[in-house]
């Protein structure tokens, strides 16, 4: 048996012999007052399940502290999972170059692009390049677009629909599904062939529904043949409303000057060379005068989605932690005045002051052990439960477990010390006295 | 072991003790006493609220230590101990039983009284065996595993004597044992206090009722701080 005070030997004290030389041997002997760690444990056993339910109340602020703060590093951990896959499929490969702003020819001038219109070619040759094309939005001056070439006095058949040119290369890169007929390809770039693909909403709005007998429209003018109609877009959905034809026709007729953007879809984590390559193969002259965007890298994705949930409902945890603290520093010091009795009669009965003050730290300490046991398993029962039903993949940190509850432990700890204090400084007479 | 016989060592031996507290102005609760109670000895101190009994018994306890003066305590001189040691001492040599019995409410007699050595080194096995002795000593052998709310006030009395008797003290204190019950069953409880003195226990009883008094064997009056024997 560990005695937490070491008995002393059974040595006769020399100064008393010679007061009392006649002395019985045993009489004579001091032994030390000593408490055992199994009789504290039996003590601390007995004291918290003497009243159960009233034990659990006062342990419940630090169960549903350990448990927001197990299952908020669970959940943050599971949920950033589960957002870096969506990121993987579109946005950790998109690439876009545009020109570097703050260049400017004149007081009425826009930025001047450098974007070379064999911006395809270019970027096909590095390795890492999926596929791309340039974006450009087109001035048509306010001209309106409509399907057919005479004036219907009786409707209005004449629709203000953007207009933008591409590269041939950009329906892969935006990932375009085509609804019916095809889009355009390079031929009809470099012959600048009068032709169109429609996004769905544009070809909704000019009632143009098939491509079979090759319809035309107008864009002020200008006729345009329908080649494609476009059923969906997953990335620049602003081609969803526009009419969108090839960059041949919209520098010939149009005035285009410059693609004003380049998309590029990349492989998978070939976005960050990309981003650092594209500049230069596009405009080796001066390639800082164009500026590649990249989307962070995935690890930097699950980082910041990790640090905004957990900054937010770790504060949370850490504060239905300090209320669990409080309702355990609370409770244990209203038992330690109901309990004036009890302490009085355990110091008369050879208890010291610091048996006292241990007595009640191994309680709350204990209470706060179970608390952070019981709020562990909630913690994680729940990340369990969220991940089931959203069909998410729970991920827990397998060291998070094994510490959270010291956690409880600790709170136990620091919330037991004042009432523990409290307790070992009551007068045992006027302790015994006062109860009852 | 019924050494009534004055020429044995006294069980408490106070030598000029005093305790003043710290307060303005600074009271003295007990004046310079000299006080020897011998081995087998049923005293009583009687005394009115207020009149220092509180502090006599906290100080012949080892509760308090006295200001001025020498305590010895069966030989010992409890002013050279260290607080483990005087607690000790406490658990060892000095039984209580007070006013309002003070058992745990949510366990039996037998635990209630086993209570009594668990700050001793005694072994945890011996510890109900004693107990138990302890219970059928009183006469509450039939009750060991009865709960401290069932009992009768006299039952818990007796269930308090036990637990002072335990640990086999040299000097039993009780403080006030009857205040809290009927005469009937107070004179039960003297009578076992008489028993008690039979059979070589060293009593004294901290009284303000000049009946209870009347059963020990000597008197010793207290007022105002000063102590007198009668």
């Amino acid at each position: 048996m560990t005695e937490l005070d070491s008995p002393k030997p059974e040595t006769p004290e020399a100064s008393d012999e010679a007061e009392a030389p006649e002395l019985i041997e045993p009489y004579n002997s001091v032994r030390r007052s000593s408490l055992s760690f199994r009789d504290l444990f039996t003590e601390t056993t007995i004291s918290l399940t003497a009243r159960p339910a009233r034990t659990l109340l006062t342990a419940l602020g630090t169960i549903l502290g350990v448990a927001a703060l197990v299952a908020t590093l669970g959940l943050a951990g599971t949920a950033g999972n589960q957002i870096l896959t969506r990121f993987d499929e579109l946005v950790a490969t998109q690439v876009t170059v545009e020109p570097e702003s703050g260049f400017f020819s004149g007081p009425n001038s826009r930025t001047i692009s450098v974007i070379p219109f064999d911006a395809d070619d270019r970027l096909q040759r590095l390795n890492g390049v999926v596929s791309a094309g340039t974006i450009s939005d087109v001035d048509v001056g306010g001209a309106l677009a409509s399907s057919v070439p005479v004036d219907d006095p009786l409707g209005q058949n004449e629709v203000q629909v953007p207009v933008v040119a591409t590269s041939a290369g950009l329906f892969a890169a935006a990932r375009a599904q085509v609804l019916t007929g095809r889009t355009f390809d390079v031929g009809h770039d470099q012959r600048a062939d009068p032709v169109a693909v429609l996004g769905p909403g544009a070809a909704r709005r000019l009632n143009v529904t098939q491509t079979a007998n090759a319809p035309a429209i107008f864009v002020g003018d200008q006729p345009l043949v329908i080649v494609g109609i476009l059923a969906d877009v997953r990335r620049k959905p602003e081609l969803l409303n526009a009419i969108i034809i090839p960059n041949g026709i919209a520098r010939d007729r149009f005035g285009l000057s410059a693609p004003s953007e380049v998309l590029i879809e990349t492989e998978v984590g070939a976005a960050e060379l990309i981003e650092a390559q594209a500049p230069t193969a596009l405009y080796p002259n001066a390639p800082d005068r164009l500026d590649a965007d990249a989307p962070p890298t995935p690890t930097r994705a699950r980082n910041s989605v990790q640090t905004d949930v957990n900054s937010l409902f770790l504060v949370l945890g850490a504060i239905s932690l300090v209320v669990g603290a409080i309702g355990i520093a609370n409770v244990t010091l209203v038992s330690v005045l109901e309990r004036t009795g009890e302490i009085g009669l355990r110091r008369a009965l050879g208890g010291t002051r610091r048996h006292i003050a241990l007595q009640f730290l191994t309680e709350s300490a204990a209470l706060g052990t179970i608390a952070g046991i019981l709020g562990t398993s909630l913690g994680i029962l729940t990340v369990v439960i969220v991940s089931a039903t959203r069909e998410w993949t729970p991920v827990l940190n397998p060291g998070l477990p094994l510490v959270a509850p010291f956690l409880g432990s600790l709170i136990g700890l620091v919330a037991g010390t004042y009432p523990a204090w409290k307790a070992a400084n009551l007068e045992p007479i006027a302790a015994l006295r006062g109860a009852e | 072991m019924s050494l009534s016989a004055p020429s044995a060592h006294p069980v408490v031996h106070l030598e000029g003790v005093g305790r003043v507290f710290d307060s303005t102005p600074p009271v003295e609760a007990l004046k310079a006493t000299d006080l020897v109670i011998y081995p087998g000895e049923y005293v009583a101190i009687v005394g009115p609220s207020g009149s220092g009994k509180s502090t006599l018994l906290h100080l012949l306890g080892l509760l308090d230590s006295p200001t001025s003066g020498t305590y010895w305590l069966d030989g010992i001189d409890t002013s050279t101990l260290s607080e483990p040691e005087r607690a000790g001492l406490r658990g060892s040599k000095v039984g209580f039983v007070f006013q309002s019995f003070h058992l745990l409410a949510h366990r039996t007699t037998v635990e209630n009284v086993a209570l009594a050595e668990l700050y001793s080194s005694q072994s945890r096995s011996d510890r109900t065996e004693r107990a138990t002795a302890a219970l059928e000593r009183v006469g509450l052998g039939h009750r060991l595993d009865a709960f401290p709310t069932t009992l009768s006030g006299g039952e818990r009395q007796r269930v308090a004597v036990a637990r002072a008797l335990v640990a086999s003290p040299s000097l039993v204190l009780a403080d006030e044992p009857t205040g809290n019950l009927d005469s009937m069953t107070t004179d039960a409880v003297l009578s076992m206090f008489a028993d008690l003195h039979a059979s070589g226990i060293t009593l004294a009883v901290i009284t303000h009722d000049a009946e209870v008094a009347e059963r020990a064997q000597r008197q010793i009056s207290i007022r105002d701080g000063v102590v007198t024997s009668l």
